[in-house]
């Protein structure tokens, strides 16, 4: 313990003696300190906004689904088993049944009705919208419908009973309602009362069918039949358990439907899948790419940054030779020069580091908390994509280590040319 | 303590071979004051860094405390020059940027002593020395006789078994020159052995053992 209390006080001591030397030299000390500053500034800040990019993206990409096909009624595309080609398929509720007990795959299934251009009342207030009624509860998760505080989804009881209870996005009840806390309220929509039974969380929607979800109201399938009467489903939606199994799934929800409805199973237009799984995948490989890319350009901002500190210190070395001949001469071993002129690249490096991680921290913090968040469409979009730079434990690790490395390197090679002197040359060299 | 048997030193440089040394018998005892004279050139500085264990020999032995140092490798030869020789040298080769005090301590951290014991050692050896006034000051804001007397206590702070003393006057005008003179004869009274090269008559009077070396050769060993 003593031993090592010892090392750190004579390693401090000539570490001071060394900052008060480098106190000479301080105009390209500090150069190098800011180029180090700046490549790190760069490197977290790329790294930040990537994976704030990222995230933002994932997310709104759940704004339309988690891990779910949307799939659509289409027309046959050829003649089978004596039937005509460009018959229309159309879907009911049983088909969700049928689809969900057969492919033990799918976790979550769920039919939905349309109905456009509906008058919307409350009060005074008229809005026209669109209706759609949803066949199960699942829906919630799959579709990311999450209630509001005090509020809630429609429920099996609502289903079964076929209750007029509505559930508003966050956008149609604004318009709608206002401030008002709507959960309990009473609605009219073409005249028909609804009780509020809940308003959507906002979110962000990348992908979108009819509008987005923040403008659409929801009601149960089974009360949607009975005022609209309407027969066939506008479209069955599905969630899959495993996002790498969901081309198999959808090969089994075709041949499950073509031998109900009597198509081939290898019969495109009879049915059409929308799997943003698919996208989901490609989109993470895009970013994955993405943040590579903008690693290496912040690495390579440092590494020249380092061959700067390397120069320095090859410097300061020449500099210093006479130097280390004294210290060589009154006992001081080739280890200790090396891993001074180490300790001192390291010092370097660590202040340029400590300030540009500062900066870049309080950068990100700023844009985070000060920019608005944009209302995540058109121009909004972008402000919502880089509203959220994320200074993550992953990218302060890699940018500490890539740091690190580059003082560790810029150190070695000038450490070890340092501990080479021969003592007596240097202390004749002036 | 010290015997050297041929020692002969080769400088390579390239072209042409210089013979610095070339067949040199020397034994120093403890307790000694020996100095060494001759011409510039002759080889005195080439055989002050082998006997300080700073530079090898080309050829012959040479033995300190009876082990032959060329079975010593680059960290035991360091810890040699840190613990049992004291260099002194002409220009006298302080760190431009530690105080005196800093100066002094630094053998000592080399050498992995505690704190405590450091700072006492270091304030009794400047005060030996007669620098107690001037510990924080660094080697530009003093005197060359002053900076002499802050390299002695550096060679002097680990107490070494030698002292190596390169033209330790040669850069001071001839009054602090021979106060220096007069430190070192002091250190020797108290018991230190001493290797000294120099011109001034003064040393050579006190020394027991006068060496000249003439085309790297000793030309006559005086005894008293
Ligand atoms: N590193 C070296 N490379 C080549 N030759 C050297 C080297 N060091 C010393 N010499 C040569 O060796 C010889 C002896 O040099 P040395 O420095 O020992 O002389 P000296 O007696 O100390 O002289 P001075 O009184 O001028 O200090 C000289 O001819 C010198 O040129
Ligand atoms: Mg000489």
């Amino acid at each position: 313990m003593n031993k090592v209390f010892n090392h750190i006080s004579k390693n401090l001591l000539l570490i001071k003696l060394f900052i008060r030397e480098l106190n000479k030299e301080r105009r390209k000390i500090l150069m190098t300190i800011a180029g180090i500053a700046w490549g790190t500034l760069t490197i977290i800040l790329l790294l930040s906004f990537g994976d704030g990019l990222a995230n933002q993206m994932m997310k709104s990409r759940k704004g339309l689904g988690v891990n779910i096909v949307i799939l659509y009624p289409g027309q046959t595309g050829r003649e089978y088993q004596g039937l005509p080609q460009g018959r229309g398929i159309s879907f009911r509720e049983e088909d969700c049944d049928l689809l969900k007990n057969r492919i033990p795959y799918i976790d979550r299934i769920a039919g939905e009705y349309d109905s456009w251009g509906n008058s919307f009342k409350y009060k005074d207030k008229m809005v026209s919208e669109k209706v759609r009624g949803v066949s199960s509860i699942g829906y919630e998760d799959m579709r990311t419908h999450f209630p509001q505080e005090g509020g809630r989804f429609i429920n099996k009881m609502d289903l079964q009973e076929r209750r007029r209870v509505i559930f508003l996005g966050t956008n149609l009840k604004e318009r709608l309602m206002g401030d008002v806390d709507a959960v309990g309220e009473t609605i009219l929509i073409n005249g028909f009362p609804f009780k509020v039974i809940g308003v959507m969380q906002d979110k962000m929607q990348m992908g979108m069918y009819g509008g987005p979800d923040t403008e659409t109201a929801v009601i149960p399938a089974s009360t949607f039949k009975t005022i609209y009467g309407n027969e066939y489903l506008s479209r069955i939606i599905y969630q899959v358990n495993e996002i790498d199994r969901s081309e198999y799934v959808n090969s089994l929800v075709r041949q499950t439907l073509g031998s109900k409805y009597r198509f081939h199973p290898e019969d495109k237009s009879a049915l059409h899948f929308w799997d943003t799984i698919k996208n989901t995948k490609v989109t993470r490989k895009v970013f994955t790419g993405i943040t590579i890319f903008m690693g290496l350009i912040g690495a390579l901002t440092l590494v020249i940054a380092s061959v700067g500190v390397a120069n320095i210190m090859f410097i300061t070395v020449k500099k210093r030779t006479r130097e280390i001949g004294i210290k060589r001469a009154i006992g001081g071993k080739r280890g200790l020069i090396k891993f001074q002129f180490i300790m001192e690249a390291l010092l370097i490096d660590l202040t340029g580091g400590l300030i540009g991680g500062s900066v870049a921290y309080l950068i990100v913090f700023l844009i985070r908390n000060l920019i608005g968040k944009g209302d995540g469409f058109g121009e909004g979009m972008a402000m919502y994509m880089l509203s959220q730079p994320n200074f993550s434990w992953t990218v302060a690790i890699t940018t500490a280590s890539i740091l690190g490395l580059v003082g560790l390197l810029s150190g070695f090679f000038p450490a070890r040319r340092a501990a080479a002197v021969d003592p007596i040359e240097a202390l004749h060299y002036e | 303590m010290i015997d050297m048997n041929n020692i002969k030193k080769v400088y390579d440089t390239g072209k042409i071979q210089v013979e610095a040394l070339r067949g040199v018998n020397l034994q120093i005892e403890e307790g000694d004051f020996m100095t060494v004279v001759g011409p510039s050139g002759s080889g005195k500085s080439t055989l002050m860094n082998i006997i300080g264990c700073l530079d090898k020999p080309s050829e012959g032995e040479y033995k300190l405390n009876q082990k032959s140092v060329k079975n010593f490798n680059d960290n035991q030869l360091s810890e040699i020059r840190n613990q049992d020789i004291g260099f002194v040298f002409q220009n006298f080769n302080l760190l431009p940027y530690a105080s005196a005090y800093e100066n002094v301590e630094m053998p000592l951290l080399f050498a992995g002593m505690s704190g405590k014991k450091r700072r006492e050692r270091v304030e009794y050896i400047l005060d030996r020395v007669g620098l107690s006034e001037r510990m924080g000051h660094k080697p530009n804001e003093l005197s060359g006789g002053q900076k002499q007397r802050v390299a002695i206590a550096r060679a002097l702070v680990n107490n070494p078994k030698i002292i190596l003393a390169d033209e330790p006057t040669g850069n001071l005008d001839t009054k602090t020159g021979e106060n220096i003179m007069q430190l070192f004869i002091e250190l020797w009274k108290e018991g230190n052995t001493i290797v000294m090269i120099t011109h001034d008559p003064r040393a050579t009077k006190y020394s027991e053992k006068a060496v000249k070396l003439i085309d790297g050769k000793i030309k006559n060993q005086t005894m008293d």
